[in-house]
């Protein structure tokens, strides 16, 4: 049984990272943007919920809420940033992650000047207590539920990718973007929305953490490095990447932790994704092209 | 040119120029004019600002955005660190905060810092093995350099996870202080704090030295070369991976001297100094200041910590909003940093281009392996 729990909690983990990722997917791994800030996006999203909270009596309703509109409100903050100041720096990718950490730090005060700096707590609805019993096995409901919403998340990219008209723009324009635009598409649009989805994916992975802890200024700060770490793992150009990657580092994680401590399995991941970088230096999914890079 | 041309040449004058009267500030009026305690506040800065040399060259000449220099700081501190504590404990004895946390012996791995000599070496053997490690790993691979960003800060943060874990080697959240002695001599004397601070300042000089004389040299040239046209470089015949690993040494060997000097000079190293926050603060200076500039980097990091000590004395808050703005501002409209204003004023054509100024052709396409 110990082996079903381990995996179990590798697979929890894994979901968290995933919904971490799922944003970062789309604006690093399709725009090239690093986005510091997307660990402050998830706090704004955490916070929403907890401000439906206060305005929705009933937990269950409010968690319902809160879901489309920490997508909504991570979404706008993702719009602002790139409107004010992304769309200038296409051409120098390694420079907005200094100004989105700036971003990040003024997020984080305004948080604390706003909410206070110590934690507040959100309260998970009544059918989320407690654990489903499957052999043995208590799994808790709220880690059930995210790694639910997590799979929801990735089909409805996926569909939204791959479906739509926007997804066929979104591919296009990472694709190739001048013949893109050369066939009509608007890739300042195109970039916006995709931004705007990618924040948004942000704001729901927010709003889903307020099941697991309570709600601080620097939420966002514990799973950033972790979540990039999944893209620079799982490659760039497909969802299926980010997915396998987010598994594996919540598996590795989960595993070592069991056999060592938190701290040394934490170096033990990184260690991994660097030794697998030597494998495959693009990350596990990626794009075959003739370029050199 | 001839070599006469060379020696005329505007840039040079003025950077020996700069370069003198940096020295005598430094090292003539400063210890005159200043307090101890305020000249030992800026022993701490020069200590924080030998970190920024290094990334000037990493980043500025060389485009290698590094995140984790933390790292390499806190080795540096760690290991200068231990030796004080094992110094003070005396022959065979036991650092005090293991007796309280640990188990009362000295773990193996510390053993080696009980030489002082041992000690200076590791200082610079252990960031150097570990920074050409990772960094022969990821650049003989050709790993993006978005991708070498993030790497270097998961670095730093698995680094100072670790150190908080290993509260009975390490100190943990405490971290290791109340050092004593410096080599034999006592910390508590004021007349060997301005040693000290003496000391940090012409390590300080002689970095900015080291680097100008790389940027001049052949290597210098190539550093700049990878990173405005790596591939044009490999189509010459050099291997752009042995150029980028030896800047990322040299700068991890400057920040770990950095630590270790900061030991002595501050009395405390703990994980707060070495995660991912206090690295990409190394970087706030060297951008405000200028990053492919030769003192941009040294003048922006000591002019943004000592705001940061004047402003968050008074206003906590205040500092994080000013900080952020800060960076966000220079970083996004003045990408050269302060550096750039005045060369833009001086209209000086023999200047490294900017980085950011000359976009490649493909700059909308954002992912690499996207161009057609």
């Amino acid at each position: 049984m110990d082996i079903l729990s381990q995996l179990f909690a590798g697979l929890s983990l894994g979901s968290v990272l995933l919904l971490a990722a799922l944003g970062l997917a789309l604006t690093f791994g399709q725009m090239g943007v690093i986005n510091m800030a997307h660990g402050e996006f998830m706090m704004a999203g955490a916070y929403t919920a907890f401000v439906v909270q206060g305005v929705v009596p009933s937990a269950g309703v409010s968690l319902l809420v809160a879901l489309p509109l920490g997508f909504l409100v991570g979404g706008l903050l993702g719009l602002l940033l790139e409107g004010a100041l992304i769309h200038r720096m296409y051409h120098r990718p390694l420079d907005t992650l200094l100004v989105t950490w700036g971003v990040a730090l003024v997020l984080q005060q305004v948080a604390r000047d706003v909410f206070g700096a110590p934690n507040v707590d959100v309260s998970a609805p009544g059918w989320l207590s407690g654990a489903v019993e499957i052999g043995g096995l208590a799994l808790p409901r709220t880690r059930l539920f995210i790694l639910a919403l997590a799979l929801t998340c990735v089909v409805a990219l996926t569909l939204v990718l791959r479906a739509t008209p926007l997804g066929r723009r979104i591919r296009a324009v990472v694709q190739n973007r001048d013949l893109a635009e050369a066939s009509g598409i608007s890739s300042r649009t195109t970039d916006r929305i995709t931004f705007f989805l990618g924040s948004g994916l942000a704001g729901i992975a927010g709003v889903a953490l307020t099941l697991l802890g309570s709600v601080g200024p620097t939420l966002g700060t514990g799973y950033i490095v972790d979540a990039f770490l999944v893209v620079v793992a799982g490659g760039i150009g497909q969802i299926k990447g980010t997915v396998v990657a987010a598994m594996a580092l919540g598996m590795m994680q989960a595993f070592f932790e069991y056999s060592t401590t938190a701290s040394v399995a934490k170096v033990l991941v990184f260690v991994a994704v660097v030794a697998f970088l030597q494998v495959r230096p693009q990350g596990l999914v990626s794009v075959r092209t003739r370029s050199l890079a | 040119m001839t070599v006469l041309d060379k020696l005329l040449a505007p840039g040079r004058t003025r950077t020996l120029a700069g370069f003198a009267l940096a020295a005598v500030v430094l090292l003539a009026v400063a210890p005159v004019v200043l307090s101890p305690f305020r000249l030992s506040l800026l022993a701490k800065f020069l200590c924080l600002a030998m970190v920024a040399v290094g990334i000037g060259l990493a980043w500025g000449r060389g485009g290698l955005l590094t995140l984790g220099q933390g790292v390499y700081f806190g080795l540096g501190a760690y290991v200068m660190a231990m030796h004080l504590k094992l110094a003070d404990a005396g022959p065979d004895g036991v650092p005090d905060f293991m007796l309280l946390y640990g188990t009362g012996e000295v773990p193996a791995w510390w053993e080696p810092m009980r030489s002082p000599g041992l000690t200076l070496l590791l200082v610079v053997l252990v960031p150097a093995a570990l920074a050409g490690l990772l960094g022969w790993a990821v650049f003989t691979r050709r790993v993006r350099g978005a991708y070498f960003a993030i790497l270097s800060q998961a670095l730093a943060a698995a680094f100072a996870i670790l150190l908080v874990g290993q509260q009975q080697t390490t100190g943990g959240t405490n971290g290791l202080n109340g050092f004593r002695g410096f080599f034999g001599y006592d910390l508590t004397d004021p007349a060997n704090q301005r040693m000290l601070y003496l000391l940090a300042a012409v390590v300080l000089l002689v970095m900015v030295a080291i680097v100008r004389q790389l940027t001049v040299s052949r290597f210098g040239e190539l550093l700049v070369a990878v990173r405005d046209g790596e591939d044009r470089v490999r189509f010459l015949g050099y291997d752009p991976a042995v150029v980028k690993t030896v800047a990322y040494v040299v700068a991890a060997v400057m920040a770990s001297i950095g630590g270790a000097l900061f030991v002595p000079i501050v009395g405390i190293i703990s994980p707060a100094d070495v995660g991912v926050v206090p690295s990409i603060g190394f970087l706030v200076g060297v951008a405000i200041g200028g990053r492919a500039s030769l003192l941009g980097p040294v003048l922006g990091s000591v002019a943004v910590s000592w705001a940061q000590t004047s402003i968050s004395e008074q206003f906590p808050s205040g500092w994080i909003y000013f900080q952020g703005a800060l960076f966000i501002v220079v970083v996004a409209f003045l990408p050269g940093g302060l550096a750039s204003l005045l060369g833009r004023w001086r209209r000086r054509r023999a200047d490294p281009p900017e980085p950011g100024t000359a976009p490649p052709a493909d700059a909308r396409t954002a992912p690499e392996g996207s161009t057609p």
